[in-house]
């Protein structure tokens, strides 16, 4: 693979993409397609929980529900992960089982990465060896910033070496990163160092994910498919919690990589409230109800 | 034609009265007046003239029939010479401007002596050169002006930049006012190249005079060939090719004549060019000058331009 | 980036997930089945008594039928606007000019879903452009020049402006709605009175709107709209007693009319055709580009006089474009123009439906490679696949003459000298696009474009306060913000 010169990446235009992202907010989604959607995002979803004060009995109650989105509509797809700090993994890969759930660890000194190299190798095999099929790095801001692009690429190398089979999602924090431009040279870098899935955020910054910023990051990955033939796999996380915004990301990335990409081993939403809010628009639909969420567990 | 007087000389008797009857006898040397096209002065490739005469019945000059070749000649130095003079600093265009009024002034008794050939008395013609440099200077100075007066930043209501501002429309064939034989050519062009255009012009039939010399005064005055190009000959002749010329852009005509002035609507709608009349302007008044007749071969374009939003107040990144 | 090294990569986007149907209710609109025309404020037969059908293009079925005005109908509804400019709308005081223009805006807002309904039924564009463009821009339009009335004396330096008189308008099928507005906003608001005549195929909109120039209690006569073909045109043109004329239509209709009114004082404005240049340069951000190429030239079915419809690309990045047009192009829905998801509705009628293909049939024959995308078309009405072609010579008339449909050419070239050169070599210069990232470039590029608008970096964007209007046979004068006021003016 020739990796190209970084400093070049493709230019975006904010109010061009700006304007093309919400265009995908246009498109009504209506009836069985609606239904379908919600399906869809459902099992989708990294059912999250990222908290200084996670416990055993938090994880492992998350995971239950990971399993069990809404007992009382049978035949609802599970969510595609969970996704911990590394100490929960043992945990959660225990509730989960043999579900079909996947474990999914953050790594590298989550979410700031202020760490030397060694510590965040050390952090990515200690979640990997716990259990952890997937793993959520994230980028060193602070290097890519100074324009040290072969730092982060070597970096997300590393780590991706250290992964050994479990699949790494590299984490850009495009809400540090500060314009589109920087989002898809920070998109380019990880992709071609070795990232299974790019992820726009951690979470913990604000602004985390937005329908531009996943624009950016779904033509870079087109982009690199068409040169390497390699598909790589998108996560927005980090402020979606509707159905309705849930459904857009999806009308997104159906008009941008289409079809093969149209499933949770290629397309992820990181979020911990998402998941109830589409059960309730399911009973919606089924029902012609409006929900309360009193019906619906917190989990 | 201006006849060849020999002049009585005077008489001069030596001191010693041996040299007697002796005639200072000179030759006075006649101007040909030929057309000006890109920079040069070629005769009309028609090889016609036309003598005009004056009221007393004295015949002006050889003055050259320009046919459809000339001015078709004409154009192609004009078209040639756009994209020069529309590119030109606007700074650059009004000193060339006023140093055609300087070469203008420095010329005057000549006009001055042509305007009275042509009938004009003396204290007119006096009036009328004068009047003609001011015009002149007056457009240098709006040379680097009007577009700011016919400029405008539009607040569009998405985020974009949007400006629009006048260009020049191109090659403008003019036939100038066919009295007023100096002041009116020099009210037609100047605002015409001010504005960044080229442009044809055929002087005025019955007192061509003023247009060539004015066209010797253009040539000593750094403006570019090509950019005013001077033709002599019959409005009735070369109206119609004015008209119908596909790479003329806007056409200027000043006369009251209805017909023609049909004639030009008409035609030129074979590719939809400006029609611009000034049949109704004193070139002798202040209404003679404006900026409004610049804005007359201009175009208005518009720019538009994202504008990032990124940081500060209603980020949206 | 690295070459693609396989090209035999290809993104599947025919998915399992699709969008179902999401029709826009037409229940809000209320369609009279006949039409009379408007003059002196009031609904009127037409002296013919003959009325002809409107159809939706989109099922071929009947919407309406609207009178057909002949010579006598358009002397009335004259002699109608004449009284009222001499007896009312030049006396009244501007601010009080402002109030009813102000008045009108307001009730096109409030009743947008309807205008937008009727627009898209009567016209063929998808109700996401006539609900998102059309029917806001239009109501912004009166909007912003009802607040010119009263301030005209800031608009000229030094020069008072004095309205004309009566000004004829004849306007196009491609923005019925907006170019009603285009015209009677500012014509109005510098105290003309106006015969508006809409396009035969697309007169509902401008009677809708009609009736809420009735309903504001704008005086009887100030605007008249009259309803007819080409020959109800020309009666307008014709007539001795008008002012100006203002048409926005095709460069042959242009050049009759202004032949027409040679040996007149009439003043005109014409907006022309075009045939717009979009050059992308390697340095552009080229999914922004892709994306402005397709809103250039697929916005309203290509029926847009400032379509981009010629596309310039430099070699170097030429493949990536191609591909990323190719697939933004499958993502293209073309079908029921009420349904909220169509991005490409049905073209405006038959008689355009069959220009349009003799020009992708010419564009085969001249040896162009065709590429449409794979979409389904509906059974009924006039639909046209979204259309590349390359291979594309300067030569080939697909890429000289103004085809008004999703038609795209895409020619390649090298260096700007190229480029600029190419864009500029045609009789039109209504429009131009550039993209680069390059900001020097920008400004070398939009200054060589002979054409009246230039988007740099964005493509079809429109504005009430942003004057449009053309170069060479693209017309003369402008529309749309401060220039605009001088078309329906005289400074003294």
């Amino acid at each position: 693979m020739i990796i190209p010169d970084f400093r070049i990446s493709p230019r975006v235009d904010q109010v061009g993409i700006e304007e093309r992202a919400s265009r995908v907010t246009k498109r009504s989604i209506k009836k069985e397609s609606k239904m379908n959607g919600l399906l869809l995002a459902l099992n989708m979803i990294d059912l999250t929980t990222l908290e200084g004060k996670d416990t055993d009995g938090k994880v492992k109650q998350l995971c239950y529900k990971a399993q069990h989105l809404h007992d009382a509509y049978p035949g609802l797809p599970t969510v595609a992960a969970i996704c911990v700090y590394p100490s929960m993994v043992k945990t959660a890969k225990q509730a989960l089982g043999n579900s079909g759930v996947k474990v999914a660890s953050v790594a590298t000194a989550f979410p700031s990465g202020q760490a030397p190299r060694d510590v965040k190798i050390r952090d990515t095999k200690y979640a990997v060896a716990n259990g952890a099929d997937e793993v959520d790095m994230v980028i060193s801001r602070g290097k890519f910033l100074m324009g040290e692009y072969n730092y982060v690429f070597d970096e997300i190398a590393a780590i991706k070496e250290a992964c050994g089979d479990a699949r790494l999602k590299v984490i850009l924090e495009t809400g540090e990163l500060g314009s589109y431009d920087k989002v898809r040279r920070a998109s380019d870098i990880a992709m071609y160092a070795g990232a299974d899935f790019i992820k726009t955020s951690t979470g913990k910054i604000s602004p985390a994910a937005t329908l531009p910023v996943t624009l950016v990051m779904l033509e870079a990955i087109r982009d690199f498919y068409y040169v390497t033939g390699k598909m790589i796999a998108m996560k927005p996380a980090g402020g979606i919690s509707k159905s309705k915004l849930a459904l857009h990301y999806l009308v997104m990335l159906k008009e941008v990589l289409g079809e093969a990409w149209m499933n949770n081993e290629w397309f992820r939403f990181g979020a911990s409230s998402l998941a109830n809010d589409l059960l309730m628009q399911i009973v919606k639909e089924k029902t012609g109800l409006y929900q309360s969420k009193d019906y619906f567990s917190i989990d | 034609m201006a006849k060849t007087v020999i002049k009585k000389s005077n008489i001069h008797i030596s001191s010693n009265g041996m040299e007697k009857h002796i005639p200072e006898k000179r030759l006075e040397v006649l101007k040909t007046y030929k057309i000006y096209i890109g920079g040069q002065f070629p005769r009309t490739e028609s090889g016609r003239y036309y003598v005009p005469v004056n009221k007393s019945g004295k015949k002006l000059a050889n003055v050259c029939l320009s046919s459809r070749k000339d001015f078709r000649d004409a154009m192609e130095s004009a078209r040639g010479a756009f994209g020069g003079w529309s590119g030109r600093a606007a700074f650059n265009r009004g000193q060339i401007l006023y140093r055609m009024a300087e070469m203008l002034e420095g010329r005057k008794a000549q006009f001055i002596d042509e305007l009275i050939q042509q009938d004009s008395t003396a204290a007119q013609a006096e009036v009328e050169v004068n009047l003609a440099i001011d015009r002149l200077i007056y457009y240098a100075g709006w040379c680097d002006k009007y577009q700011q007066i016919f400029s405008a930043v539009n607040p569009v209501a998405s985020s974009h930049f949007n400006f629009s501002v006048p260009e020049p429309t191109g090659v403008v064939a003019v036939i100038a006012p066919q009295n007023d034989s100096l002041l009116g050519l020099v009210s037609v062009i100047a605002p015409v190249i001010a504005g960044g255009n080229t442009c044809v012009v055929l002087g005025s039939f019955d007192k061509p005079l003023c247009c060539v010399t004015f066209a010797e005064v253009l040539n000593s005055s750094d403006l570019p060939g090509g950019v005013v190009n001077i033709l002599t000959g019959k409005s009735s002749e070369l109206a119609s090719w004015f008209a119908e010329h596909m790479d003329v852009n806007a056409v200027v005509y000043c006369e009251k004549d209805e017909a023609t002035q049909k004639m030009f609507k008409e035609k030129s709608a074979v590719n939809v060019k400006r029609v611009v009349l000034y049949d109704k302007v004193n070139w002798y008044s202040d209404a003679g000058q404006s900026p409004y007749f610049i804005n007359d071969t201009q175009e208005i374009k518009t720019t538009w331009h994202p504008i990032e939003n990124i940081g500060g107040g209603g980020s949206k990144y | 980036m690295a070459k693609t090294k396989n090209n035999t990569l290809k993104l599947q986007f025919d998915t399992t997930w699709n969008y179902a149907p999401a029709p826009e209710s037409k229940s809000i609109a209320s369609i009279k089945p006949r039409y009379e025309l408007f003059i002196n404020g009031e609904f009127v037969k037409p002296s013919s008594k003959k009325y002809f059908d409107t159809i939706n293009p989109a099922n071929e079925e009947k919407l309406s039928e609207v009178a057909d005005a002949n010579a006598a109908d358009i002397d009335k509804a004259v002699k109608a606007a004449r009284t009222a400019y001499d007896k009312v709308w030049s006396k009244m005081p501007a601010k009080e000019r402002a109030k009813y223009i102000y008045r009108i805006a307001r009730m096109m807002q409030e009743r947008a879903r309807e205008f937008a309904v009727i627009e898209s039924l009567d016209g063929g564009k998808p109700i996401r452009e006539s609900r998102d463009f059309d029917v806001p821009t239009a109501a912004n339009h009166f909007f912003y020049y009802a607040g010119w009335a009263d301030k005209l004396e800031y608009a000229f330096p030094n020069r008072t402006a004095v309205p004309l008189g009566v000004a004829g308008q004849i306007i196009p099928w491609n923005f019925p709605l907006l170019m009603a507005a285009w015209k009677v906003a500012p014509a109005i608001a510098t105290g003309n009175t106006v015969v508006l005549k809409p396009a035969e195929t697309t007169p509902l909109t401008a009677l809708k709107l009609a009736e809420i120039i009735q309903e504001a209690d704008l005086p009887p006569g100030v605007v008249n709209i009259i309803t007819g073909a080409g020959a109800t045109g020309a009666a307008i043109v014709n007539h001795p007693d008008i002012d100006k004329i203002a048409f926005t239509g095709s460069t042959d209709v242009g050049k009759i009319i202004q032949k027409a009114i040679a040996g007149t004082n009439k003043k005109a404005t014409l907006e022309l055709g075009g045939k717009a240049a979009n050059i992308i340069f390697e340095d552009a951000p080229l999914d922004q580009a892709v994306e402005g190429v397709i809103n250039g030239i697929f916005f309203n079915q290509g029926h847009v006089c400032c379509a981009g419809s010629r596309l310039y690309v430099q070699e170097s990045v030429y493949k990536t474009v191609l591909r990323k047009l190719k697939d933004r192009l499958e993502t293209l829905i073309v079908g029921d123009p009420l349904d909220k998801n169509t991005d490409i509705g049905a073209i405006n009628s038959k008689q355009q439906l069959e220009t349009i293909h003799k020009y992708i049939k010419i564009g085969q024959q001249e040896g162009a490679e065709m590429f449409q995308s794979s979409c389904a078309l509906p059974g009924k009405g006039y639909f046209c696949r979204p259309t590349l072609f390359t291979n594309v010579a300067q030569s080939s008339r697909i890429a000289q003459e103004e085809i008004f449909g999703p038609v795209l050419t895409i020619q390649t070239f090298r260096t700007e000298d190229e480029v600029i050169e190419k864009a500029n070599n045609t009789p039109f210069g209504l429009s131009a696009g550039v993209w680069t990232d390059k900001g020097s470039k920008i400004f070398n590029m939009t200054t060589k474009m002979r054409a009246g608008v230039v988007w740099a970096n964005t493509y079809n964007k429109f504005d009430p306060t942003s004057p449009f209007g053309g170069y060479k046979e693209s017309g003369y004068g402008r529309e749309g913000g401060l220039h605009g006021l001088s078309a329906y003016v005289n400074l003294i």
